[in-house]
């Protein structure tokens, strides 16, 4: 990232390629976003990379003119950590799904967050496989019908968030496709964490489950079942008239602002300890009630990238550069001459 | 009192007992002192899968053997000459590696009734006639140790301990072994305990002294240093060269050396000696399995590091999709599979070579990839060094197929004079206008184009590109004359890589011995064994098996007969049945030890009789 240049504009980070995703997905939403606020980050293409999986998100890297590495199934995140820990002066970004990063690459997602990679995690949940025609997700709701749930479902979905607060990512978030305003803010802020973040974006798939986040991004009743998190304010949402409170045992929980005493009103801290971050993950079992979005969490640890390369310079530091005749010719030797 | 000399060719001497008693230790000293003394020799670890199986039991039985000799050996010999067992279960495990007439030199203490019914001893086999035809030399090692140690203040268990530095002793006297290399290693192993250093010392001096002087042996066998080329030497395993290989390649290729790996034996000795050098720029990653290993290494590669990911046979199948994306992207990644015996979990710590067919063919669609195995443990620099040259001229994953004998093994190695090293152009793309990704060179390679380069942003990925411009394409035809520019790029490395050398000394053979890998010292001593005896035998050896060396096809057709030894049902026979049209005779043994010399030359005698 040396000379961040001016003057970069969306146009610089659109590619050739046109986008193919279905008319009216969600995706297209989250590439407008995208692309719209990477100039304001002053890095240059060259020095940006997408990653990405299988999947519908799986093309974002091809619409995208920086670097990119569209990968196999779930790998995404190994991928990254390769390239991010390779060359840590890189701008490293992951696009995902939910059936991509939780359930075939699950592995490799929480450990790129557990080691802290520097690398952006937008996981696009659409609680469904998409381009596998529609079968149900390990983040669709229990007894979702589908082509190969009949009878519905009867596994219990992830709640992603907690999931990657688990993994000891962090920064953890969560947004919406439609909401251009809010999903650009918390991109904005992944983006200038110094460390691995995760973004589930709630992504709406028009064709094999139109409608799963109804509740909480349309009109009338998004505006009242959001929970939008603002770091160090109380949680209030539903136009003032609800909140999140501490309740029986320690318990979080939603309720009238006129029926609590406002010393209980909870007040948002992302960079406290984890547990007031998973009792928000927790708030609800998923989009079908109301949830929290914006940043749940925000800490600062070394990145593994940086930690790598500084043993390597340590090292350096205290041997002086590789010797490699020195490193064949350690331990015992023997010379046979010309004569013998 | 000096005894009296007696002068050998060769001895092979094998170490046995249980897993905790230091006996890989003890057998790699006495490698050491006697690569010092200048013999050839060749070594075959041979532990157990359990880290400690109940101590006294046939299961936990670890050994050592080595061969060494005053003339050019290439095995670390069928049979031994000597066995050191430490107790009965070594002996009951070991027996049957000993010749007839060889030499038990048993440490006698062990050999109680209640180690003798661990073993599964009815009966006490040095006192029931059952080791008759061998000479048994009965030495109490456990309690003349504990003598030896006893004025230094240490536990009578720390004591016990100290016995295979007694081993090492009586049989380094018994062999002329010069004693400063082991005091010297064990001064800088225990510099920083100095009680255990002086009950180390002192047990390895008593089982010395004990040889000079006791009357058990009426002599000393003294074995002359080989003849050897002209250069300086040490004693080199397998996994050490072939570490230091990538690390000389990234070295002369001016990249830095990113390795990542999930633990797995026999391959982890790989990570556990890369790690120890991050001075010379090299990165390495325990991943979280082995997906993600070759995952990160094939990132990595796309950042222009020279990218190894390295693995065992179950790995190996892991990392099958990675390798076909890094077929499909084009981008230079080394795939170390050192195998052991499968399918499955197999017997993990032995020897195999069955995983030659799943590296040709192990992944979906037609994804060719060159494929070259290391022979000997020296030779591991070699092929690890030539692996990544190719990787990178070809932007291609290369599968480097080396095996657990090779990995454990060791033999003396003539160092190599590292500026004489060549260079390797990594050759990234520079900014340039019109740049396209699926451009080919001369020798169909794409360009290297990598993240932080200006003006060369472009995408890659598993789906099918078209030809030159890089952008995805579901076009049919395009697709066959990728599949055939893949194809061509791998064959194309036959133009890059040495011919099949033949041996075949008097130059009347019919019978050519075509082998691979790691059963190269095998079928050359075979070959040798016949050929003492009047006989004519050519042999070949290949490391490049994919392509195979231009003239490959011309040596097969020019024997009347071929003969492929192999530890596996007959893999690389199939290749070049299939390939050649050459009726290729498999001589097989999956055993999970390296092929006999002796029963490899029994089967080129009868051959040669038929």
């Amino acid at each position: 990232m040396v000379d961040a240049p001016a003057g970069l504009t969306k146009k610089d980070f659109t590619s050739s390629q046109d986008p193919r995703w279905c008319p009216g997905c969600g995706d297209y939403a989250i590439l407008a976003a995208v692309q719209g606020f990477m100039p304001e980050l002053g890095i240059e293409p060259k020095d940006m990379v997408f990653v990405s999986g299988i999947g519908c998100s799986g093309r974002f890297t091809y619409y995208m003119d920086t670097y990119g590495f569209h990968g196999i199934h779930g790998r995404a995140p190994a991928i990254a950590t390769g390239v991010a820990t390779a060359n840590p002066d890189l701008n490293v970004w992951v696009v995902t799904g939910d059936g991509d990063a939780l359930s075939i690459g699950g592995n490799h997602l929480i450990h790129a967050l557990r080691r802290n990679v520097d690398i952006k995690i937008l996981m696009f949940n659409n609680q469904i496989y998409g381009l596998t025609k529609g079968q149900y997700s390990p983040t669709s709701e229990q007894g979702k019908v589908t082509k190969s749930t009949p009878f519905g479902s009867v596994d219990r979905p992830f709640n992603p968030v907690s999931l990657a607060l688990g993994s000891a990512a962090t920064f953890v978030a969560r947004t919406i496709d439609n909401d251009r305003q809010h999903l650009t803010e918390v991109l904005r802020q992944a983006a200038a964490h110094p460390g691995g973040a995760f973004v589930e974006i709630y992504q709406n798939c028009n064709v094999f489950n139109d409608g799963a986040f109804d509740v909480l991004r349309d009109k009338p009743q998004g505006a009242h079942n959001q929970i939008r998190l603002v770091d160090g304010e109380p949680i209030i949402f539903d136009e003032g008239t609800r909140c999140v409170r501490i309740g029986e045992n320690g318990r979080l929980e939603i309720a009238a602002v006129a029926e609590t005493d406002p010393a209980s009103i909870v007040t948002h801290d992302i960079h406290g300890r984890p547990s007031l971050a998973f009792g928000l993950a927790h708030i609800s079992d998923g989009p079908w009630e109301e949830s929290c979005i914006g940043v749940f969490r925000e800490v600062e640890r070394p990145t593994y990238g940086r930690a790598v390369h500084e043993q390597v310079a340590r090292a350096t530091e205290r041997h002086g550069d590789g010797d490699l005749a020195a490193l064949l010719h350690g331990g015992d030797t023997w010379t046979v001459d010309a004569a013998g | 009192m000096s005894k009296a000399v007696k002068e050998r060719e060769r001895v092979v001497i094998r170490f046995a007992g249980d897993s905790g008693d230091g006996m890989q230790l003890t057998g790699d000293r006495f490698t050491n002192a006697t690569a010092v003394l200048g013999n050839d020799l060749a070594t075959l670890p041979d532990f157990p899968a359990e880290i400690r199986a109940p101590a006294g039991t046939v299961h936990g039985v670890s050994a050592f053997q080595i061969q060494f000799a005053s003339t050019d050996i290439a095995t670390p010999g069928d049979h031994a000459d000597v066995l050191v067992a430490m107790n009965p279960a070594a002996l009951k495990a070991d027996l049957d590696t000993v010749v007839t007439g060889g030499t038990l030199l048993l440490n006698e203490d062990a050999f109680t009734a209640r180690n003798l019914d661990k073993a599964g001893y009815a009966a006490d086999p040095t006192a029931d006639g059952s080791l008759e035809g061998y000479t048994v030399v009965k030495v109490p090692m456990t309690s003349i140790t504990v003598r030896a140690v006893e004025d230094l203040g240490i536990s009578k268990k720390e004591a016990e301990r100290a016995k295979n530095m007694f081993a090492l002793g009586l049989v380094s006297w018994m062999y002329g072994r010069p004693t400063q290399p082991t005091i010297t290693w064990l001064e800088a192993k225990f510099g920083s305990k100095p009680e255990i250093l002086d009950a180390n010392v002192a047990a390895f001096n008593a089982g010395y002294a004990f040889g000079e002087t006791t009357e058990l042996f009426a002599h000393q066998v003294v074995v002359k240093a080989a003849p050897s080329a002209p250069g300086t030497y040490r004693n080199v395993a397998g996994a050490q060269a072939l570490s230091w290989g990538l690390v000389a390649a990234a070295q002369r290729a001016g990249l830095q050396l990113f390795y990542a790996s999930y633990p797995i034996t026999p391959a982890s000795d790989l990570l556990h000696e890369l790690s120890k050098h991050k001075h010379f720029g090299v990165l390495t990653v325990q991943a979280e399995d082995e997906i993600a290993a070759a995952n990160m290494a094939l990132g990595a590669a796309f950042t222009g590091s020279l990218a190894v990911t390295g693995t065992s046979g179950p790995g190996l199948d892991l990392k099958a999709e990675t390798i076909g994306l890094a077929v499909i992207t084009e981008l230079p990644l080394l795939v170390i599979d050192v195998q052991r015996a499968g399918p499955s979990t197999g017997m993990p710590t032995k020897t195999e070579q069955g995983d030659l067919l799943a590296a040709m063919f192990g992944r979906h669609g037609e994804s060719p990839i060159p494929i070259v195995a290391p022979s000997s443990p020296g030779g591991c620099f070699d092929v690890a060094f030539e692996a990544a040259r190719v990787a990178i001229r070809y932007r291609t994953p290369v599968i480097v197929l080396s095996d657990s004998f090779l990995q454990n093994s060791s033999e003396p190695w003539r160092l190599p004079d590292v500026e004489g090293l060549p260079t390797i152009d990594p050759g990234f793309a520079t900014p340039m206008e019109g740049f396209e990704p699926y451009a080919r060179d001369d020798r169909l390679a794409r360009p290297w184009a990598i993240p932080g380069t200006p003006g060369l942003e472009h995408r890659i990925g598993g789906l099918e590109r078209q030809e030159v411009t890089g952008d995805i394409s579901y076009d049919g035809e395009n697709h066959e004359r990728m599949t055939h520019l893949r194809a061509a790029k791998v064959d194309g490395i036959a133009a890059d890589i040495p011919p099949l050398e033949v041996t075949d000394p008097s130059g009347d053979a019919d019978l050519l011995v075509l082998g691979w890998g790691s059963s190269r010292g095998s079928i050359s001593a075979a070959a040798e064994r016949f050929r003492v005896g009047g006989g004519a035998v050519a042999t070949a050896h290949l490391h490049w098996l994919n392509p195979f060396p231009s003239n490959t096809g011309e040596v097969l057709r020019r024997y009347e007969r071929v003969l492929v030894p192999e530890m596996n049902t007959g893999q690389l026979a199939m290749l070049v049945r299939a390939r050649y049209l050459v009726d290729a005779i498999t001589f097989s043994r999956v055993q999970g030890r390296p092929i006999w010399a002796d029963e490899l030359a029994d089967a080129i005698e009868e051959l040669s009789r038929g």
